[in-house]
């Protein structure tokens, strides 16, 4: 657990004063990752650096499991906190192997342990040791780099981390892949990570809470739905952006909001059938067909079973997609719209039918948060019509 | 012809003269590296120290050797060391200094601060990071001080030859004084050959003290 306390730095200019970090009081439980987030200046990397004291407080404390970490020897409270600095730092003189080993031998590990550990380490974030262990940083890419960066400040199994913009340097689709990654790792590790970054959507992704700096004050602390649901002012509201219902889909999967379909037809069944299925289990415009292992393969629409006889196999239309139960709902709404849907079967690992996700489903779990709310109440509006 | 012939005849004259002229070039910057690289990383530290030595080493350079070799002779003489080796040596050492402390002044200080964070946000104390981090990303820039002041001073020490110091500049100076065109001028190339050389063997030097990486 990281607690910090009043913590102020001012720097003295020449320009005058600045505060950087203005009376910061906030608390990242074990095991969480805690995102902070705001304008370029208003002091994250400030804040995130008097950590380990390579910013010197101007007043204030830091306690890191209730142990103050003024009275602290800096190397060792340093050897303790694995650090990812924003240009990643790798030192272009030493190989993989020697970056990645660099505190497990200050801190007097023996060879054969810390040779293994960075083989172990590289496997992690998908690199082959036999490849990568005796490159120098300058024959990786920018991505390489990054995660030999992550993995050098875990080589120690340091309890806390601090980082960066760790992922700043990588194009976005790669940094959705170090992400996952990374995220993978974390629950397997479960470290307490101070985490810097400008964007909201990968604070959003990665955090457990989200700490939203302005001009050296922290502005609003919280867990990222209680963040977009309930932004405390305008300025959070400005920076967590417009579409923040949309970014709320993102922490919500569809396992959360899956409706149980109790009602199919398969191929040999009319469309009689269908149509008292469908009436009976209150579907307004189709029913899923299924073939004899649940998988589904198609669909009747109500219209056609209303104006038409025949069997369902005839009559179907092709799925146009399905979604499975991790996914998240931002691609679930995507999906929707791509394909002018408004609901989508999702299916098992094996193809199996296990329910539908719908947009009313989807709009429901979303205004559940927002009743406490009154001026909410107009953004849920506006996402039924963009629905 | 003329100058072939003296060539052949003197071998072992060349020889010698060239051997005395690395030595004391050699001893001369050898010292003053020892010298000047800490006072360059010393100087990292404070910038205003820094200002004030690196001003000292420019003027320093600026005193042509002869003047230089004048003012120590009194100095020397109370120990009885006026003319001769100690203060050829002495004069390169202090040549050097200037090539020597700003190149590593500079290499240091331009260390990416990035690798200079890094290096304390892992835990390194001062001097494991100048260690292993601030002086091996600086080795090219370094050794590249060491060239100048060694190719600078094979020419100042030929003119050591006036105070006794020997070396090539030996050759020069009879060859002035005799009258002697055949022993000035293979002074001379002798003089700018062994620049050269010197010069090209401390580049692949450089090359292989220069960290893999970089
Ligand atoms: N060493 C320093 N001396 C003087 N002022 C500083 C120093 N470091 C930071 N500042 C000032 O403190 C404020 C906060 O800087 P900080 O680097 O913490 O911002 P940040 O939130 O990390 O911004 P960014 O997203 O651009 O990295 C800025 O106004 C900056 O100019
Ligand atoms: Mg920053």
């Amino acid at each position: 657990m990281i607690t910090l306390d009043n913590l102020t730095k001012i720097f003295d200019t020449e320009r005058g004063v600045v505060t950087a970090a203005d009376h910061i009081n906030m608390e990242v439980p074990q095991g969480e990752i805690c995102v902070l987030l705001g304008p370029s200046g208003c002091g994250k990397t400030t804040t995130l650096k008097m950590v380990n004291r390579i910013i010197t407080p101007t007043s204030g404390r830091i306690m890191i499991d209730g142990q103050d970490t003024t009275d602290q020897d800096t190397v060792s409270l340093r050897r303790n906190i694995g650090y990812v600095i924003q240009q990643i730092g790798l030192f272009p003189n030493m190989t993989i192997e020697e970056n990645i080993s660099i505190v497990p031998k200050l801190i007097g590990w023996d060879k054969s342990r810390y040779l293994k550990r960075a083989s172990e380490l590289l496997e992690m974030v998908a690199l082959d040791p036999a490849i990568f262990l005796k490159r120098y940083p300058n024959e990786l890419s920018g991505g390489q780099q990054q995660r030999v960066g992550v993995i050098r400040a875990l080589a120690a199994d340091p309890p806390v981390m601090l980082m960066d913009e760790p992922f700043g340097a990588i194009d976005p689709i790669n940094r959705e892949v170090i992400q996952d990654e990374f995220l993978k790792l974390h629950r397997e590790l479960k470290k307490t990570i101070m985490f810097v970054s400008h964007d909201i959507d990968e604070a959003v992704k990665m955090a457990d809470r989200i700490a939203i700096f302005k001009d050296g004050k922290l502005i609003q602390y919280d867990t990222p739905d209680d963040l977009l649901s309930h932004p405390i002012n305008d300025f959070v509201k400005g920076f967590v952006g417009r579409d923040r219902a949309l970014k709320r889909l993102q922490l919500v999967t569809v396992a959360e909001v899956l409706e149980s379909e109790s009602s199919v037809v398969t191929a040999d069944d009319s469309l009689a059938t269908a149509l008292q299925r469908m009436d009976a289990a209150g579907y307004e415009r189709a029913i899923i067909l299924v073939d004899g292992n649940k998988r589904p393969v198609g669909y009747v629409s109500r219209s056609v079973a209303t104006t038409t006889n025949g069997n369902c196999g005839k009559h179907s239309f092709n799925l146009r997609t399905v979604v499975r139960p991790e996914d998240d709902l931002r691609t679930v709404a995507s999906k929707m719209f791509t394909h002018d849907a408004t609901w989508l079967p999702c299916v098992s690992e094996h193809g199996k039918l296990m329910g539908t996700v719908t947009q009313r489903g989807i709009t429901h779990h979303l205004g559940a948060t927002y009743k406490t709310s009154r001026v909410e109440g107009h953004d849920l509006q506006h996402m039924r019509v963009a629905t | 012809m003329e100058i072939l012939d003296f060539i052949m005849t003197n071998l072992d004259l060349l020889g010698r003269l060239t051997l005395e002229h690395i030595g004391l070039v050699a001893v001369a910057v050898g010292l003053a590296t020892l010298m000047g690289v800490p006072i360059g990383i010393a100087i990292t530290q404070n910038e205003q120290v820094a200002t004030v030595v690196l001003y000292v080493a420019s003027i320093l350079i600026t005193i042509p050797s002869i003047a230089l070799f004048g003012i120590m002779i009194p100095i020397l003489s109370t120990i009885g060391h006026g003319i001769g080796y100690l203060p050829a040596v002495i004069a390169v050492l202090l040549y050097s200094q200037l090539p020597i402390i700003r190149n590593t002044y500079t290499a240091i200080h331009n260390v990416n601060p990035g690798l200079r964070e890094a290096a304390r946000g892992i835990g390194m104390t001062n001097v494991q990071r100048l260690r292993k981090v601030e002086i091996p990303l600086s080795v090219p820039v370094i050794m590249a001080g060491v060239r100048t002041a060694v190719v600078m001073n094979i020419g100042v020490m030929a003119i050591a030859a006036y105070i006794g110091a020997g070396g090539l500049g030996v050759l020069i100076s009879r060859g002035i004084s005799q009258s002697d065109p055949r022993q000035l001028v293979v002074g001379a190339i002798a003089v700018s050959l062994l620049a050269i050389i010197a010069d090209r063997s401390l580049l692949s030097l450089q090359r292989k003290l220069t960290p893999r990486g970089l």
